[in-house]
């Protein structure tokens, strides 16, 4: 209780004097400024502090960093004393490009870098334009044939021998660049005044969200062979991909919807006042605005998103976190997972958390 | 599209009163559900030729047969004899066990870290601000491998650890001292429900009266006797028993007492922690969204603190909280469907089995999607009735 009634803004912070040791000054303030407050300072200052000192001696001071190739007799010899960070140099090219010819694996790690560059280029608000586009069509047409090969003299890897991060990338990535205009139409099917149109719209993404991803992938890997004529079968990764897509739109969909309803009425008569069509209207006035007021919840979207692609374990596609769970099946190192989820779960940390900062920033400047 | 058309409207001809516009309308509006129904009949089509050329049944008349299946860990009583159908029950009601105990803590947690991100205290502020950060930017099917991982990794039974007396932690899961909960013991609850409810009506009327004439009207003397004295007088009466059941390490298990199994409790785990990052953002958005001036005004009329806090504050913030709270419920529910990739039999994996053992995908993914569109529709319908309750009466 003591926390919410002293919240900073309120009038008692400011009426203290600014005198005297501005380090002492800051710790009155900030850390002790009534008796349950040093109380509770010095009580979480004493959990944090057991915390950090046991992680530090479990995760630094005992931890065994390196031994030789397939040797985790050292590691076994600390176990419950120390981390065996050991694992990772191991099994790091499993966990981060799964099964995909070990010689070749520069070509999945280029594409990585690409995925990397693209987001980065993607954040920046000058380059805005159209060339954008034609980046993207670009990276993603070469990150396709680096993947693939069969052409230019490298040789063709299958889809089923991909793995780790850049499925990850992939699944996320192309489940936004084809989610994101399927959510555009969605979204301007629900706010459209002809009544077939409207209930499909609805229909669709009322079903998508009211169910969770997990039975959509089950959809996609049992009953789409099913839905399919005899005979013609794609392949498992495509199948989570177009349900993902499917679960992307729909969800993309809804936030663009609440950027629609954010235009003002105006806008929308000024545009038929110039005699525009309905699509160039919205493309041309409508959308852009729609679109501005919604970035902040958009980059939101993309990070759960992004996170719920490793959803496809359950149906066995090998992203990076279905690597990193076969990594540890092998029996020298069953014991050492925790170490293996850390390290993955700082790469997924990694990218979300850029993502949220830079969401943060858009929403500082008001998306401008 | 738009029905001001400024010109004049059309001579009346065959369409009627359709103008060029509504005559596109109507193209459009024909072209996608003839495409839509073109695509939906290409697939059916498909899918009938399919299932026949596998001989497999359409209907949902497998769920009379016997199931098979084990189910380790369940609140209702169940048997491999039994039906898919009252298998489904069993995971629906696990699919609940999770989602209930998961709302109610993750609000309580999501609350308590919100309320610390606004706190004086620096330390304190931080501390919820990274475990905020750290949760939310990290899959919660990675959390819940780890979770479980964990979990797996704890001391056997024998050497079980025992924070508490009677409590027990190993890899059996957590084991707590419970009382045994039967007929006679329901009955006692049922009584105190209906007290409760007793309550609510007299505690309504007797404020209508105070509205009326102004006089107040203590309702602790209904509470007392409707909540306290009634129960405990069925409970006498009956001679029902409240014994507490302590667990015991006989042999390699545990006899007694409350078993949460690993797997739910390392699902609940994940699903409390990781969506209380969530909550906690929203009850720290809503708590900044009463204005300033309300506090001030408070302490200006020199209202004590937790006073202001319920009757000013809360009300004004939860205008703001309801409704994304809602979706971290629906999200929740949803979520705990991965309960399916460490083997705690929610209704998905129920349903996965029952598809893999029948072959009736379609039967399967409909009921899955039947139960979780109930369940979601019965959460939203709760939270917009009590959305519409806390909004603001405006004139």
């Amino acid at each position: 209780m003591t926390a919410i009634t002293d919240m900073p803004d309120l009038p008692r912070a400011a009426r203290r004097p600014q005198i005297g040791n501005p380090v002492l000054r800051w710790l009155r303030t900030n850390l002790f400024s009534s008796i349950p407050n040093g109380i509770l300072t010095v009580v979480l200052l004493a959990v944090l502090g057991k915390g950090v000192f046991s992680f530090v001696q479990w995760g630094i001071a005992n931890a065994v960093w390196l031994t030789p190739a397939n040797d985790s007799s050292a590691c076994k010899a600390m176990r419950g004393l120390g981390a065996c960070w050991a694992i990772i140099p191991e099994k790091y090219r499993f966990i981060l490009f799964g099964t995909y010819p070990f010689d070749e694996q520069w070509r999945p790690a280029l594409s990585v870098v690409l995925f990397i560059a693209l987001f980065f280029l993607s954040t920046r608000r000058a380059l805005w334009r159209r060339e954008l586009a034609f980046l993207w069509i670009g990276a993603l047409a070469l990150i396709s044939v680096l993947m693939w090969g069969g052409v230019f003299g490298l040789s063709f890897v299958s889809q089923d021998r991909w793995g780790g991060l850049p499925v990850t990338l992939i699944l996320a990535t192309f489940g936004l660049a084809f989610g994101f205009p399927l959510g555009i139409l969605v979204a301007l099917g629900r706010r459209s005044k002809l009544p077939a149109i409207r209930s499909l719209s609805v229909l669709y993404v009322e079903l998508i969200r009211g169910v969770p991803l997990v039975s959509l992938l089950f959809m996609a890997s049992v009953m789409f062979p099913l839905f399919m004529p005899a005979g013609f079968n794609i392949d498992k990764l495509l199948r989570a991909q177009i349900a993902i897509i499917l679960f992307a739109g729909a969800y993309l969909a809804e936030v663009i919807r609440g950027g629609l309803q954010a235009v003002p009425r105006g806008q929308y008569e000024a545009a038929d006042a110039l005699g525009l069509s309905y699509w160039r209207k919205h493309r041309l006035v409508v959308l852009p605005q729609a679109i501005r007021h919604v970035i902040p919840p958009l980059v939101n979207t993309f990070i759960a998103f992004f996170k719920d692609t490793s959803l496809v374990l359950i149906i066995g596609i090998f992203d990076l976190l279905t690597t990193a769970k076969t990594a540890i099946i092998d029996p020298a190192w069953q014991q050492f997972s925790v170490e293996v989820y850390i390290f993955v779960a700082a790469i997924y940390f990694v990218f979300c958390f850029a993502m949220s900062r830079y969401s943060r920033s858009l929403e500082a400047t008001g998306g401008r | 599209m738009t029905s001001d058309d400024p010109r004049p409207p059309p001579r009346r001809s065959f369409f009627g009163a359709l103008g060029p516009n509504e005559l596109k309308g109507v193209f459009w509006q024909v072209l996608v559900v003839g495409v839509a129904v073109a695509v939906v009949a290409f697939l059916w089509s498909n899918t009938v030729t399919n299932l026949s050329a596998r001989r497999i049944t359409t209907g949902f008349a497998f769920l009379g047969r016997e199931a098979g299946m084990p189910i380790a860990d369940s609140l209702l009583t169940y048997n491999p004899r039994d039906s898919y159908l009252w298998a489904f029950v069993v995971g629906v009601a696990n699919t609940l066990r999770v989602a209930v105990i998961g709302i109610v803590l993750a609000t309580i947690l999501g609350t308590l870290i919100g309320i610390s991100r606004l706190s004086a205290n620096w330390l304190l502020s931080r501390l919820a601000a990274v475990y905020v950060e750290v949760l939310r930017d990290i899959p919660l099917l990675l959390q819940l491998l780890f979770w479980y991982v964990l979990m797996q990794a704890l001391p056997a039974a024998r050497a079980a650890w025992r924070p508490v007396e009677g409590v027990f932690l190993s890899n059996r899961g957590l084991i707590l001292p419970a009382i045994p909960i039967g007929p006679p013991q329901l009955r006692v609850l049922g009584a105190a429900l209906l007290g409760c409810a007793a309550f609510f009506v007299i505690q309504r009327w007797l404020l209508a009266q105070q509205m009326r004439d102004g006089k107040p009207r203590p309702a602790w003397p209904f509470a007392l006797g409707l909540i306290v004295v009634l129960p405990a007088a069925v409970s006498l009466l009956l001679g029902v028993s409240w014994k507490i059941e302590w667990p015991e390490l006989r042999g390699f298990n545990f006899v007694g007492g409350l078993t949460l199994a690993p797997e739910y409790f390392a699902l609940l785990i994940a699903l409390v922690t990781y969506t209380s990052a969530f909550i906690a953002e929203i009850v720290r958005s809503g708590i900044q969204s009463v204005p300033r001036g309300q506090w001030d005004a408070a302490s200006a009329l020199g209202l004590r603190r937790s006073f202001m806090l319920r009757q000013i504050i809360l009300p004004q913030a939860l205008r703001v909280i309801v409704p994304p709270m809602t979706s971290q419920y629906l999200n929740l529910t949803k979520n705990s469907s991965l309960a399916v990739a460490i083997g705690y039999q929610d209704v998905v994996s129920i349903a996965n089995t029952t598809l893999n053992q029948t072959g009736q995908a379609i039967e399967a993914i409909a009921l899955i999607m039947a139960v979780f569109l109930t369940i979601s529709l019965g959460i939203s319908f709760f939270m917009n009735w009590y959305n519409a309750r806390i909004a603001l009466a405006e004139r």
